[in-house]
C-alpha cells in the first residue's frame, strides 16, 4: 500500500493497470483506446504502462475503441476503456453489443456535456446514454472512489453471475483534472483480490457462434437473464465490499452513500460531486438546527430501489439534483427516484450544473429554500449556475 | 467421397477440414457465391484453427438462428463497421497467448468499402494479423440490393433504379496502398489460383486481404447456376483482374483475359440488372483498357493462368 498523489483519470487508468498485470496468468489485457477530453489522460496513462501480457491497441475511433474491447474481451482476455461525451455517443452502438454479449468490458468515462454546442464541462448526459443498454453504473465523488470503483468494477462485471460490462464515472474536470492523494494497494494485494478473467462463453475450439440472430422468444430471455443478473449486482458487490476490505483494510463506498438521513426531514438526492457539495450543506443547516441530509446515488444500474425506499420512509421533502436533462421531461435521476418516496412527499427535481456549471453550496442553498416554502411538487427547475 | 458441384467439380479429399464452415441448413440464396467461397475455404484450412468475425451482412444472416449456428468454427457476428476492430481484439489476444489460431472476417461489400473503411483503414495501417476477405457481391444483400461504392456503373439496384451512374472503388488499390504484406483478388472460377491463395493468405502474418468477385443471383437478376460461369465471363472480359500485390508494391497478374468482346456481352446479357440501365460493352471497354493499362505499368511482367 502507498498513497499517490494524482488525478482521477490517473487513478483509473493506474487501477486498470493493476487489474490487467492481476491476469497476467490467464488470458491477459487487451485494451483499445481513443482520446477524447478530459478522458485523455487516462487513455495516455494507460499507453505508458508496461504490462506483462497486455496490449493497448491505439485504436482509430471510439466505436472501434469499442470493437477491439469486444474482440478481446470475447477471445477471453480482461478489458477496458475509456472515453466521454460525444466519443461515448460514436461508441454506443457497439456499447449495445458488449452488453448484448454478455462482456465484462470496464470502462471509465470522465463526464462531459454532449455537442454540439461544443462544451467540455462536466454533466452526466452522456454515460446516461448507456442507461437501457444492460451496462452496470457506478458514480464516484473524489479520486479514491475512482481507484476502488475501477478495480470493484473488474471483480464485479467478470463474477460468473454477472458477465457484462461495467461504466466507471467521474465527473469531468472536476476529478478527471484534479489531483488527490489516493492509497494505491501494492500489486501483490489486487492479485490476491481479483480472480483471474474466465468468460465461460469465450471464443475458444467449439464452434458456437456469439451475438447471432435470434428469435423474439429466445431474445426475450437473455433479456430477462441480463436483467435478473444485473438486479444481482447489490449483494454480489456487498460480497466484493467484504473482501476488498480484508485484503486492503478500508472498505469501499456503499453503492448508495447515505449522510446524516436517519432523522433528516429533508433529503438532497445527487449523483458524483454534487454529493460532496450536499453533504457540506447539509453540515451547514444541522448548525442552524435544520433536519437536513443527503443521498448519493452511487449504483446508478441496478437502480437500488428497494434501499431508496428505505431511506425515503417518512421524509417530507427530497429535492433530486440532476447535472444533466432529458429534454422534454426534467433531470434523469428524479425520473427515476421519484417513485420511491412516501406518497404526499414533495418530490422536487433541480437541474443544476447542467453542461458543466459550477454548483456552490449556495446555490443549493438557494434551492432548498425554494423546497422549503413549496406545497407540492412543481415541474422540473433548472437552477443557472456558473 | 462424391463430387461437389459447388467447386467445380472438385472432390473433397482427406485434405479437407473435417467439418465444413458452413455447415447444412443455412439460409444462403441457392447459387450465392458466399457458399462457394466458405467451402473453398474450408479446403483451404485444412485442420488450421479459426477464428471468425462477421460483421452485419448476408454471412450474419446465414449463421442462422441461436441456438444453432451453421458455422464450423467459434464466429463472433459483429457490428456492421466494426469487424476489423473486433478482429483486432481476438488477434491480439491469440498472439498474448501464443495460439497459433487464425483470425478472419468475413464482410461484405458493405462492411468493407462503406461503413467499415475506416475500420479496414485503420487495422491495415497497424498491420493486424488478420486475414480480411470481402465477398463482394456489389450490393447491399442484407437489405435487399441496394446500392453500395462496390455497385458497378450501370447495375440497376432499389436504390438506384435507373443503374448507378458512378464506378466501382478501386479496392485493392486502396489497401495496396496501405502496403500490408498481401492483397488480391480472388475468382471463384480459377480453384487453383483461389486455393494457392486462401492458403498462403492463412499463413501470413501481418494483414492480408481477399477480395472476392462473389455471385449473388438475388441482386444480380441471375440464375442460380450461373454463379461461377458469370464470375468466368468478368475475369475472360477483364471486368474483373485476378492478380495480387505484396507489400503494397509487387503486383503480380494471375490471370492474362482474352478482353473478349463477346465474354462481356455475355457477362451483360446474363443479368438483369444491367438491362435498360444504357450498360454497353462499348460503354465499359474504355475503362477496362484503363485499369489494365495500370496493371501492367505496375506488374511489369504477365503470369499466364493455369487453365481450369
Ligand atoms: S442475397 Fe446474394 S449475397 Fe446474400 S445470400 Fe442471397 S445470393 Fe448470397
Amino acid at each position: 500500500m502507498s498513497v499517490e498523489l494524482i488525478s482521477a483519470n490517473h487513478a483509473a487508468a493506474l487501477s486498470a493497470t493493476l487489474a490487467a498485470r492481476a491476469n497476467r496468468t490467464a488470458r491477459g489485457f487487451c485494451s483499445g483506446v481513443y482520446p477524447i477530453t478530459p478522458s485523455t489522460e487516462c487513455m495516455e496513462y494507460l499507453c505508458g504502462q508496461e504490462i506483462e501480457k497486455g496490449t493497448v491497441v491505439r485504436a482509430d475511433s471510439e466505436h472501434n475503441a469499442m470493437g477491439i474491447c469486444i474482440g478481446a474481451s470475447a477471445a477471453g482476455a480482461r478489458s477496458f476503456t475509456t472515453t466521454c461525451s460525444n466519443g461515448l455517443a460514436y461508441m454506443v452502438e457497439n456499447c449495445v453489443a458488449a452488453a448484448g454479449y454478455r462482456l465484462p468490458i470496464v470502462m471509465s468515462v470522465a463526464n462531459r456535456t454532449l455537442g454540439p454546442p461544443w462544451n467540455i464541462w462536466a454533466d452526466h448526459g452522456d454515460s446516461l446514454l448507456l442507461r437501457d443498454l444492460g451496462w452496470l453504473q457506478l458514480y464516484s465523488a473524489d479520486n479514491q472512489e475512482v481507484f476502488d470503483t475501477v478495480l470493484c468494477a473488474f471483480k464485479l462485471a467478470e463474477d460468473p453471475r454477472m458477465l457484462m460490462p461495467a461504466l466507471c464515472c467521474m465527473d469531468g474536470f472536476i476529478l478527471s483534472h484534479t489531483m488527490a492523494q489516493v492509497d494505491v494497494p501494492s500489486q501483490e494485494q489486487i492479485d490476491r483480490f481479483l480472480p483471474l478473467t474466465d468468460i465461460p462463453h469465450r471464443l475458444d475450439k467449439t464452434a458456437h457462434t456469439l451475438g447471432q440472430m435470434e428469435a423474439p422468444h429466445a431474445s426475450v430471455v437473455h433479456r430477462m437473464q441480463h436483467h435478473q443478473a444485473m438486479l444481482g449486482a447489490e449483494q454480489i458487490y456487498a460480497e466484493i465490499q467484504n473482501s476488498f476490505a480484508e485484503i486492503f483494510g478500508r472498505r469501499p463506498a456503499d453503492p448508495l452513500v447515505t449522510y446524516r438521513t436517519e432523522d433528516a426531514e429533508t433529503l438532497l438526492v445527487s449523483m458524483g460531486t454534487l454529493g460532496v457539495t450536499a453533504e457540506r450543506v447539509v453540515d451547514q443547516l444541522r448548525e442552524q438546527g435544520k433536519a437536513v441530509g443527503a443521498v448519493r446515488v452511487r449504483m446508478f444500474r441496478p437502480m437500488l430501489d428497494t434501499g431508496l425506499r428505505k431511506i425515503f420512509a417518512g421524509k417530507k421533502r427530497i429535492a433530486v439534483l440532476d447535472r444533466d436533462i432529458s429534454i422534454g421531461f426534467g433531470g434523469v435521476l428524479w425520473g427515476e427516484v421519484r417513485g420511491f418516496a412516501d406518497p404526499g412527499a414533495i418530490v422536487q427535481n433541480y437541474m443544476v450544473g447542467v453542461a458543466g456549471g459550477d454548483v456552490r453550496p449556495e446555490h443549493m442553498l438557494n434551492l432548498l429554500a425554494d423546497l422549503e416554502q413549496r406545497h407540492e411538487s412543481g415541474a422540473p427547475q433548472i437552477v443557472e449556475v456558473a | 467421397m462424391m463430387n461437389e458441384p459447388a467447386l467445380n467439380g472438385m472432390a473433397c479429399t482427406d485434405r479437407d477440414r473435417r467439418d465444413p464452415l458452413l455447415r447444412p441448413g443455412n439460409s444462403n440464396c441457392g447459387g450465392c457465391g458466399m457458399s462457394n467461397l466458405l467451402q473453398m475455404l474450408r479446403r483451404a484450412t485444412g485442420e488450421r484453427e479459426l477464428k471468425m468475425v462477421v460483421p452485419a451482412c448476408c454471412a450474419a444472416v446465414t449463421g442462422g438462428s441461436f441456438p444453432e449456428s451453421v458455422f464450423g468454427i467459434p464466429a463472433i457476428m459483429s457490428t456492421f463497421a466494426s469487424a476489423a476492430s473486433v478482429a483486432t481484439g481476438v488477434a491480439a489476444v491469440a498472439q498474448l497467448n501464443g495460439e497459433e489460431t487464425r483470425v478472419i472476417c468475413l464482410a461484405g461489400d458493405g462492411g468493407t468499402y462503406d461503413i467499415g473503411m475506416g475500420t479496414l483503414s485503420a487495422a491495415a495501417e497497424r498491420n493486424e494479423d488478420i486475414l480480411y476477405i470481402c465477398y463482394d457481391n456489389e450490393i447491399y444483400g442484407n437489405t435487399g440490393g441496394q446500392r453500395s461504392s462496390a455497385t458497378p456503373a450501370g447495375a440497376a439496384t432499389t436504390s438506384t433504379p435507373r443503374g448507378k451512374q458512378e464506378t466501382k472503388k478501386d479496392i485493392i488499390g486502396i489497401m495496396a496502398a496501405h502496403r500490408i504484406p498481401y492483397a488480391a483478388s480472388i475468382s471463384l472460377a480459377h480453384i487453383d489460383d483461389t486455393l494457392r491463395k486462401l492458403q498462403f493468405a492463412l499463413d501470413a502474418r501481418g494483414f492480408r486481404f481477399l477480395h472476392v468477385l462473389s455471385p449473388c443471383p438475388t441482386g444480380w437478376k441471375s440464375e442460380p447456376a450461373m454463379g461461377i460461369e458469370l464470375v468466368r465471363l468478368a475475369v475472360r472480359s477483364g471486368l474483373f483482374p485476378v492478380f495480387e500485390v505484396f507489400d503494397g508494391e509487387r503486383y503480380v497478374i494471375n490471370i492474362e483475359p482474352e478482353f473478349s468482346n463477346e465474354a462481356l456481352m455475355m457477362y451483360l446479357s446474363l443479368q438483369r440488372r444491367f438491362r435498360n440501365t444504357g450498360v454497353t460493352e462499348e460503354s465499359l471497354q474504355p475503362n477496362i483498357e484503363r485499369y489494365w493499362n495500370y496493371l501492367r505499368l505496375m506488374s511489369g511482367r504477365i503470369v499466364p493462368a493455369k487453365r481450369n
